[in-house]
């Protein structure tokens, strides 16, 4: 029936004047666990299915989108897409232009090995509740939180321009949290990420390969003992950060400013905008010349949470050098925005979070490529710093310059070897002075890439996965410790 | 059932007798012990503008249909978008299933019976009636104001209505229906910009041009910034910098938050723990204030007195938590299943009588924020937020508003901020981005700690 609803809705968007469209018919079911202190939090699954048309008619664009899947209900959507074009070209200054793109016909599903929605559930929770008692068998943890995410995403595409592509997408994610309560303090604990832990488009292998109760006692101790921990000293020094935490950085320092959309004032409004405006292409020195990033949608590149077959305008999934040897190279782009700066195809980074939303630029998988470093050689090698593990918290300004990140734990680097915890640990700075002080990158041996399931972006507000390769990396010249500072 | 024609809207799909035979379908398809069912429908439409032209405009029709089965003291949810007899078959049957293959839940109490709730009318016929044409309209006039300033206009206007049901097979029915509209506006200059946002059930409170031409003053006030040193401020916050700020402690007020000791009131339940002037309700019955009469499960929502002159007072309570912590459910509970509880999500702070223009009088040297951006919570127990400033920052001096600066990133305990406020103006309905939408005043607070400043 996918295409049958596609159809119906591009022939009326067509017949109603449009002079382009294209349509997402998505079938979306998810299940998701939690558990607390040995019980059951949330359990519950879902599904949802509709359709979304986007036109183009009198030079503008319009988006509506049903789940009304009846003949008369795709056409009149798609009606009210044109009628909301229409209403557009009140403020219109100039015709929307696409960059051309061919039309292709595919399908394509992920592979994965294990389905996580056949899975008996209690097996799940079962692995749940056994990583939640070991954490609380570790005293002084006050909660013991985990959780497992499972989606599902079927999806077929059409344009007027002839695209009709069929994908499936599975994804997974899963973690554990310990959290601490003493004195006048909470500390908490989080394996393997915070924020819901490792997510990649796989199936419930990912949850295997985890083995969250094998680390649940290392992360519940760990949470408790930093309540001991000295405070992570203030000052400007060097810092490492393991690769989640860098995973994070790129996120928002690298992914975040490279979205042409944001460049070109569209996201002015909510998510801000950027600093790196368009003469910047090809001339700023964005970090170290060790410092390589691509954006990478493409399967070898890994099962993250960016990765596809086609973007949700139907171009085949791309690699784009972001910074090449330091150079600022390459931005995120749509169709339109690629026309606004003369480029002449799209890089294919278009998706949406579920039918009844918009199509936008959302960062695919932005990895920093490995060093050539060996992570104990790295230690060795420095003579003082803070080790930085786990996010805590993240917050950068709207234009993507200055930032402070805080993260789970520190540890302390001195004379080459990793000695104390430090509790608190904070580090901030300036988005390309920060690149700039990165001196050496691990290599592909501690290279992981990392799911961020809750990126949000555009009114209505949507929620997208993006995946972010990192190995642990060491930068100098770093404020630390500001967002505790008197 | 949809009607649409050219030139009006969308209407919400399904009235209240619909969603009611939904119901009685699935309570009447279900084998659990016990069954709940919530459905909403809803139609929503946004009109995006940037660089003063609309760029993205949407519009989207929805229906949620969520079933929650108990078998023998478990409970788990289902849910579906699709009304046909099968799929609400298998949506009621896969809740069930979930429900029997994990452990008994000791906590789950029966479900409700029917409940009274006391009436309130939030849904406007205008909202409901705002075409394409109408939002188009406004937002093509506050670009031509934009262009004629030779300013830069970005920003949405939405408009929208849901209607929904809560039911179970205990006898509770209970049905609301909102409508919201929201027009938000950045104006922007080379190197300065301003913003305002407003919402309201009923369109017909916005004031588009007034937010825009506000925004607009804004950015031209704040040309050239300069650049002022990190430090502590005497500083005034206009209600949306507030809201984004007090609205990190709105968890802290669950019942489920203190008995697991992360709430920053932990401990500090009873004793002074803010200024004598912050007293605080969560009051969903509040002229200015949105939302249903009823919770997660159906039980009505009470008024709480939260924080009484700097005193916390009363925590909310979901049915469940209330009864591990022997106090009474309050109606704030989350739909079940769920691992949080419970939150006040109706808050409203006494005000003061002091204008944004007397605190700027009455200021030797200060910082007036307009708005803050990318708040996250750096200590949960301290209450130390950090985030920035934006879109209209400037420097107070001698009682005037002196010029626009480079944003400050801060780092602030919002229980410090709160224990050092030294005027607070008339509450009003403020919107932000951080938060959900609440009554607040306007503050000037002492000491305020802007720890870094960023390069625009």
């Amino acid at each position: 029936m996918m295409k049958d609803w596609a159809s119906w809705a591009l022939d009326t968007a067509k017949r109603r004047g449009a002079s382009y469209a294209d349509v997402r018919v998505m079938d979306i079911r998810h299940r998701d666990i939690s558990t607390k202190n040995g019980e059951v939090g949330n359990l519950a699954e879902g599904e949802s299915l509709g359709l979304g048309i986007r036109v183009i008619a009198a030079g503008a664009w319009g988006f509506a989108s049903t789940d009304l899947l009846t003949r008369e209900g795709v056409q009149a959507c798609a009606a009210e897409a044109v009628a909301i074009a229409r209403a557009s070209s009140l403020a219109k200054h100039e015709n929307v232009a696409l960059v051309p793109e061919k039309a292709w016909q595919d399908t394509w599903q992920n592979p994965f090995l294990k389905d996580p929605f056949r899975i008996p559930v209690e097996r799940q929770i079962d692995l749940l509740l056994a990583a939640d008692k070991e954490m609380r068998r570790v005293k002084g943890v006050t909660v013991a939180e985990g959780c497992m995410v499972f989606r599902r995403i079927d999806q077929f595409f059409a344009s007027s321009a002839g695209s009709a592509i069929h994908q499936i997408k599975m994804q997974s994610g899963a973690g554990i949290v310990a959290t601490a309560f003493s004195g006048n303090e909470i500390q908490k604990r989080s394996y393997p990420n915070s924020f819901g832990g490792q997510h990649m488009l796989q199936g419930y292998e990912l949850v295997e390969s985890l083995d969250l109760v094998g680390h649940a006692q290392r992360i519940a101790e760990e949470c408790v003992a930093l309540h001991s921990a000295p405070q992570c000293p203030e000052g400007q020094g060097t810092i490492i950060l393991d690769s989640s935490q860098l995973g994070l950085q790129i996120h928002e320092s690298i992914g975040h400013p490279i979205e042409l959309d944001r460049v070109l004032g569209m996201e002015a409004n909510f998510a801000g905008m950027s600093f790196l405006t368009t003469e910047k292409l090809r001339k700023l020195q964005y970090g170290s010349e060790i410092v390589n990033v691509v954006a990478d949608a493409r399967l070898e590149h890994g099962p993250g949470l960016g990765t596809f077959a086609y973007d949700d305008e139907g171009v085949p999934a791309q690699c784009t050098p972001i910074i090449t040897n330091g150079l600022f190279t390459g931005y995120l782009s749509s169709r339109d925005t690629a026309a606004s700066i003369g480029e002449k195809r799209s890089g294919g980074t278009v998706r949406t979070e579920s039918w009844n939303r918009l199509p936008m630029i959302r960062m695919t998988n932005i990895s920093i490529n490995p060093g050539t470093w060996k992570y104990d050689d790295l230690i060795a090698d420095t003579d003082r710093a803070i080790l930085m593990e786990t996010n805590r918290s993240w917050s950068i300004d709207d234009r993507r310059y200055h930032f402070q990140f805080s993260t789970e734990i520190g540890w302390e680097v001195k004379g080459g070897k990793k000695g104390r915890m430090l509790k608190n640990p904070s580090y901030s700075g300036i988005t390309t002075e920060f690149w700039n002080n990165c001196d050496a990158i691990c290599s592909r041996d501690y290279w992981t890439l990392w799911g961020t399931p809750n990126c949000g972006k555009g009114q209505p507000m949507q929620t997208m996965g993006t995946g972010h390769g990192a190995s642990p990396a060491r930068f100098r010249n770093v404020k630390i410790g500001a967002a505790f500072a008197k | 059932m949809t009607i649409f024609s050219k030139n009006r809207p969308v209407r919400v799909r399904f009235a209240s007798s619909e969603l009611e035979r939904i119901a009685e379908r699935i309570l009447k398809h279900s084998e659990a012990d016990e069954t709940e069912v919530e459905i909403s429908s809803g139609v929503d439409a946004l009109t995006r503008f940037a660089n003063n032209t609309i760029h993205q405009n949407v519009a989207e029709q929805t229906l949620g249909i969520s079933v929650r089965a108990v078998a023998d003291g478990r409970t788990a949810r289902s849910s579906t978008n699709k009304t046909d007899d099968e799929s609400l078959r298998r949506v009621t049957a896969a809740a069930l299933s979930l429900a029997r293959n994990q452990p008994r839940n000791p906590d789950l109490l029966p479900m409700l019976r029917a409940q009274k709730y006391r009436k309130v009318a939030r849904f406007s016929a205008a909202t409901a009636e705002t075409a394409p044409q109408d939002r188009a309209r406004s937002v093509t006039r506050v670009c031509k104001m934009a262009d004629k300033a030779k300013q830069t206009a970005a920003g949405i206007f939405s408009t929208g209505a849901y209607r929904s049901l809560t039911a179970n097979s205990r006898g509770l029915s209970a049905c609301y229906e909102q409508t919201r509209s929201e027009f938000s506006v950045t104006i922007l200059e080379d190197a300065s910009s301003g913003w305002a946002k407003s919402n309201s059930p009923d369109v017909r409170n916005l004031d588009p041009d007034a937010l825009a031409e506000s925004a607009s003053r804004k950015a031209a006030e704040s040309r050239k910034p300069m650049e002022l040193p990190p430090g502590h401020y005497t500083t005034i916050l206009e209600p949306s910098a507030v809201l984004d700020l007090v609205g990190f402690l709105f968890y802290d007020f669950a019942g489920t938050a203190v008995l697991d000791q992360r709430s920053s009131f932990t401990g500090r339940m009873g004793k002074k723990v803010f200024g004598e002037n912050i007293t605080l309700w969560d009051d969903v019955y509040h002229p200015l204030q949105t939302g249903a009469p009823y919770d997660g499960e159906g039980f009505p929502r009470e008024k709480v007195l939260l924080v009484d002159r700097g005193v916390p007072k009363n925590l909310v309570y979901s049915r469940a938590t209330a009864k591990k912590m022997k106090a009474k459910p309050t109606g704030h509970g989350f739909p079940l299943p769920n691992e949080q509880g419970e939150a006040p999500m109706n808050l409203v702070f006494a005000g003061g009588d002091v204008s944004v223009e007397d605190m700027v009088r009455s200021t030797e040297r200060g910082i007036l924020v307009t708005r803050l951006w990318y708040i996250r919570e750096v200590d949960p127990y301290k209450k130390i937020l950090t985030g920035m400033t934006r879109d209209g920052t400037f420097l107070v001096e001698n009682g005037r508003v002196a010029a626009g600066i480079r944003n400050f990133r801060f780092n602030q305990s919002v229980i410090e901020m709160l224990s050092n406020v030294q005027a607070l103006g008339p509450a009003v309905r403020a919107a932000g981005e951080e938060s959900f939408e609440m009554v607040v005043p306007a503050m000037k607070v002492g000491n305020f700690h802007f720890s870094e400043v960023t390069k625009f």
